[in-house]
């Protein structure tokens, strides 16, 4: 059975962080993402090349006002009092991702940037990576692994393709599946709800709640591994795109 | 001792009639272990070993226990008043400093009174602990630092006494201590740079008696241990907020001292701070300071050492009997201490602990700070905390809630101080610290976040003769309550999950468990009325008592 467990990673800190000087330190999902984000919002004033500006050539990657990540990312978020530059409302994956692209735009090789397309990505999700079989969004799929209708919210490009590619390594202690065994050798796994000394809630396979007493269990283990397949073996850097693509547009109510 | 091992032989559950009230007198007091059926004290006894004489509910019936009432309190605040019981009445707080008086067979209310504390700053929650009665006199400790007196009939206020400013941070939380004809108290404030005391109050009138600051000032001995020539020891808190023990034979009190202020940030207070996380003993009638032993020189982890001191009476192989002090400490080792001298005797660590390596001759810990970013064992909240211990004679074990397995990173800052503000000196989780491992916050969140650094909580028998670990109970989540132990060799205790459970003193053996659906933060009590046995305990915002089924 594939059981996928998409949680966020890593990543999402190692690409604000501040002084990243060198392209390879930002998630190219980061990346790829920032330029679609540049490619919609920046462009009427710094266009495509980043020096539309008189006097202002984003390709540099670094900016006096903004030496680190975090200030470059509370520039776009406040803009420049007193300039063109205006005050936009952005979201944290939209923000790491712009500070990804202008941190790399200078050196990156276009033709090295896949971005990725959400519809295909929403194609891919109910197929061929079949999501939905422990996902849920927006009120369809199953609820054994974590909700996605808002991961678009709440985590960035990055973290996102870490999740697919390595979910284990990017599994987040919350998303952590459990496993019993009863004393009838009835196996449920899914995701741990609560727990104190004498007994155990969960949400099992079959998207039920259970109450155990650890008493009248053979077995508890709470797995260190995710469940869900490391996607770099299913799918194409394309194809990661294009998932990374959608779940980044899923905002829940905000949509 | 030897009282109290001859009430065990004979077996007998002692009953005073509900209608034979009478004024708790100092005599009652200092003998209280002759009256099992009621609870006279914070701890049971000047002895504080939360341990009670009384034997009907036993392995063999603990199964018949049923709840017998609840009291709800009106405050959401924590629930941690241990309460007293004299002659069928009982008397508790509620947070913060509400006074309830009730019959304590059928749990119906006589009276209360509800004083309302001004301009309190509590660093941790607005709670009480409980009342010290004297004569037709209770007292309380109050969040804005009076001390109140009460007609114990009517719920009337005899006299107030301001103790110290609760604007610039200082607060009470514990439950007195009535010596004698005085009532003690200490104050609260360790987190907003207080200079801490313990002042003893004539119990008639609420004039101050004596006061014993717990850093010394300037020209007094242990002043040098604040070094540097600045104003540290001005600030340096040294808090005193749980219930002191008695030694009549020696009229010697025993307080335990909390954590040097800043909190995190040693070195704006270099040398061993004194009297901070010490244990120290003074003369009951002027609170002259008689000895002190100190568990954390120059403290960088808030490890308060104001743990109840529990005090017995050991037989040695000689025939002598030994005057010891038990002591289970927030920095995660158990002491025991010679009560008379105060020298040490011995000290053990009962759970992780990688901030010293060892204790010295002298009880002094043989230091090993952890690299910046990594996780210190055991965390800010310690190994234990303020949590009630109980010993039993009956066992011979020493018995304390733990935090197993528990660490928090350090992060020191420059604090400054300012009257009535928080002085912490830092932070205890991890801001970009690369590689650090993450921690839970205080609230703890969800299960599934709780990784290794969490920790558990257990109940711990240690057998104070080596310091070892006779048995342990282990629990899925920490826990914030007390235990007591009974003649018959039962435990009581719970824990942060709602449980309240008994369990054989022996060996750890699960007896009996009632799911009371909130959390325990106090210690459970034990009396009797009319020839029936009961146990109290408050968990979440109810006051639960259990008996024998009928």
């Amino acid at each position: 059975m594939v059981c996928l467990v998409l949680v966020a990673s890593l990543g999402a800190q190692r690409s604000v962080q501040a002084g990243q000087e060198h392209l390879g330190q930002y998630a190219q999902a980061d990346i790829q993402f920032g330029l679609r984000v540049y490619s919609t919002t920046c462009t009427t004033c710094h266009g495509a090349t980043g020096d539309g500006v008189p006097g202002i050539d984003l390709r540099v990657g670094q900016f006096a006002r903004a030496p680190s990540d975090q200030q470059l990312s509370r520039l776009i978020r406040t803009g420049i009092p007193g300039t063109a530059m205006p005050p936009g409302e952005y979201s944290e994956p939209e923000l790491a991702g712009l500070v990804a692209y202008l941190r790399t735009m200078g050196t990156l090789d276009l033709g090295d940037v896949v971005v990725g397309d959400g519809e295909r990505g929403q194609a891919i999700y109910n197929g061929q990576g079949d999501c939905a079989r422990c996902h849920r969004v927006n009120g369809q799929g199953s609820r054994v692994a974590p909700d996605l209708s808002r991961v678009g919210a709440n985590r960035t490009a990055g973290a996102l393709e870490s999740s697919l590619l390595d979910p284990t390594g990017s599994m987040f202690p919350i998303n952590r599946p459990l496993r019993v065994v009863t004393q009838d050798g009835t196996v449920y796994t899914g995701r741990r709800l609560n727990e104190d000394t004498y007994t155990v809630q969960l949400m099992d396979q079959n998207d039920r709640l259970r109450s155990l007493e650890k008493s009248t269990l053979r077995e508890y283990t709470l797995l260190t591994t995710s469940t869900m397949p490391e996607y770099g073996d299913i799918l194409n850097a394309q194809e990661i795109s294009d998932v990374v693509a959608y779940l980044l547009s899923l905002r829940g109510l905000e949509d | 001792m030897i009282q109290r091992i001859a009430l065990i032989t004979l077996g007998v559950l002692l009953v005073v009639p509900q209608l034979a009230q009478a004024q708790v007198t100092a005599e009652r007091l200092l003998n209280a272990a002759d009256e099992p059926e009621n609870w006279l004290t914070y701890s049971g006894g000047y002895d504080s070993q939360r341990h009670t004489l009384l034997d009907q509910i036993d392995a063999s019936n603990v199964d018949d226990l049923e709840l017998k009432f609840v009291h709800q309190a009106k405050s959401l605040q924590a629930f941690e008043t241990s309460p007293l019981v004299v002659d069928g009445m009982m008397f508790f707080t509620e947070a913060p400093n509400t006074v309830v008086a009730m019959d304590a067979k059928l749990g119906r209310v006589f009276w209360t009174y509800q004083y309302t504390p001004v301009d309190s700053r509590p660093c941790c929650g607005s709670v009480n602990r409980g009342l010290a009665i004297l004569g037709e006199h209770l007292f309380m400790a109050t969040l804005d630092a009076n001390l109140i007196a009460l007609d114990m009939w009517s719920g009337e206020p005899v006299w107030m006494t301001d103790v110290a400013d609760a604007a610039t941070g200082y607060a009470m939380t514990l439950a007195p201590l009535v010596l004698k004809d005085k009532v003690v108290v200490g104050v609260a404030g360790g987190e907003y740079g207080v200079r801490g005391f313990i002042a003893a109050y004539e119990a008639d009138t609420g004039e101050e008696a004596w006061r014993f600051y717990t850093i010394p000032g300037p020209g007094e001995p242990g002043h040098e241990t604040w070094e540097g020539g600045g104003d540290a020891w001005e600030h340096g808190g040294a808090p005193v907020w749980l219930t002191g023990s008695y030694d009549p034979e020696l009229n010697l009190t025993y307080w335990g001292i909390g954590n040097p202020g800043p909190d995190w940030n040693p070195e704006q207070r270099p040398g061993d701070n004194l009297y901070s996380d010490c244990v120290v003993a003074l003369d009951a009638d002027t609170g002259e300071l008689k000895w002190y032993f100190q568990f954390t020189p120059n403290d960088d982890y808030d490890f308060d050492s104001v743990q109840i001191p529990v005090l017995i009476d050991y037989p040695a192989e000689d025939g002598t009997i030994l005057k010891l002090m038990l002591w289970g400490n927030r920095n995660g080792f158990f002491y025991v201490l010679d009560r008379e001298a105060g020298g040490f005797v011995s000290g053990t660590p009962y759970v992780d602990v990688n901030w010293a390596e060892s204790l010295d001759d002298n009880g002094r810990p043989v230091e090993t700070p952890q690299p910046a970013g990594s996780p210190t064992y055991p965390g800010i909240f310690g190994g234990t905390n303020w949590y009630s211990p109980s010993y039993s004679p009956s066992t011979g074990l020493f018995y304390l809630s733990a935090w197993e397995s528990y660490g928090a990173i350090m992060e020191p800052a420059e604090a400054q101080y300012q009257a009535g503000r928080p002085f912490m000196g830092g932070r205890t989780r991890p801001t970009g610290v690369p590689g650090a491992p993450r921690l839970p916050g205080l609230g703890r969140g969800h299960v599934n976040n709780w990784t290794a650094e969490a920790g558990s909580g257990a109940v711990m028998a240690i057998d104070p003769r080596t310091g070892e670990e006779k048995w342990k109970f282990e629990m899925t989540d920490v826990t914030t309550s007390g235990i007591l132990t009974t003649a018959s060799d039962l435990l009581f205790s719970g824990g942060r999950e709602g449980y309240f459970h008994a369990l054989d003193a022996t060996n750890g053996e699960l007896l009996w468990k009632a799911t009371l659906g909130g959390m325990i933060a106090n210690g459970p009590i034990s009396y009797a009325i009319d020839g029936q046995q009961y146990v109290a305990v408050a968990a979440g915002n109810g006051l639960f008592v259990f008996g024998l089924r009928d």
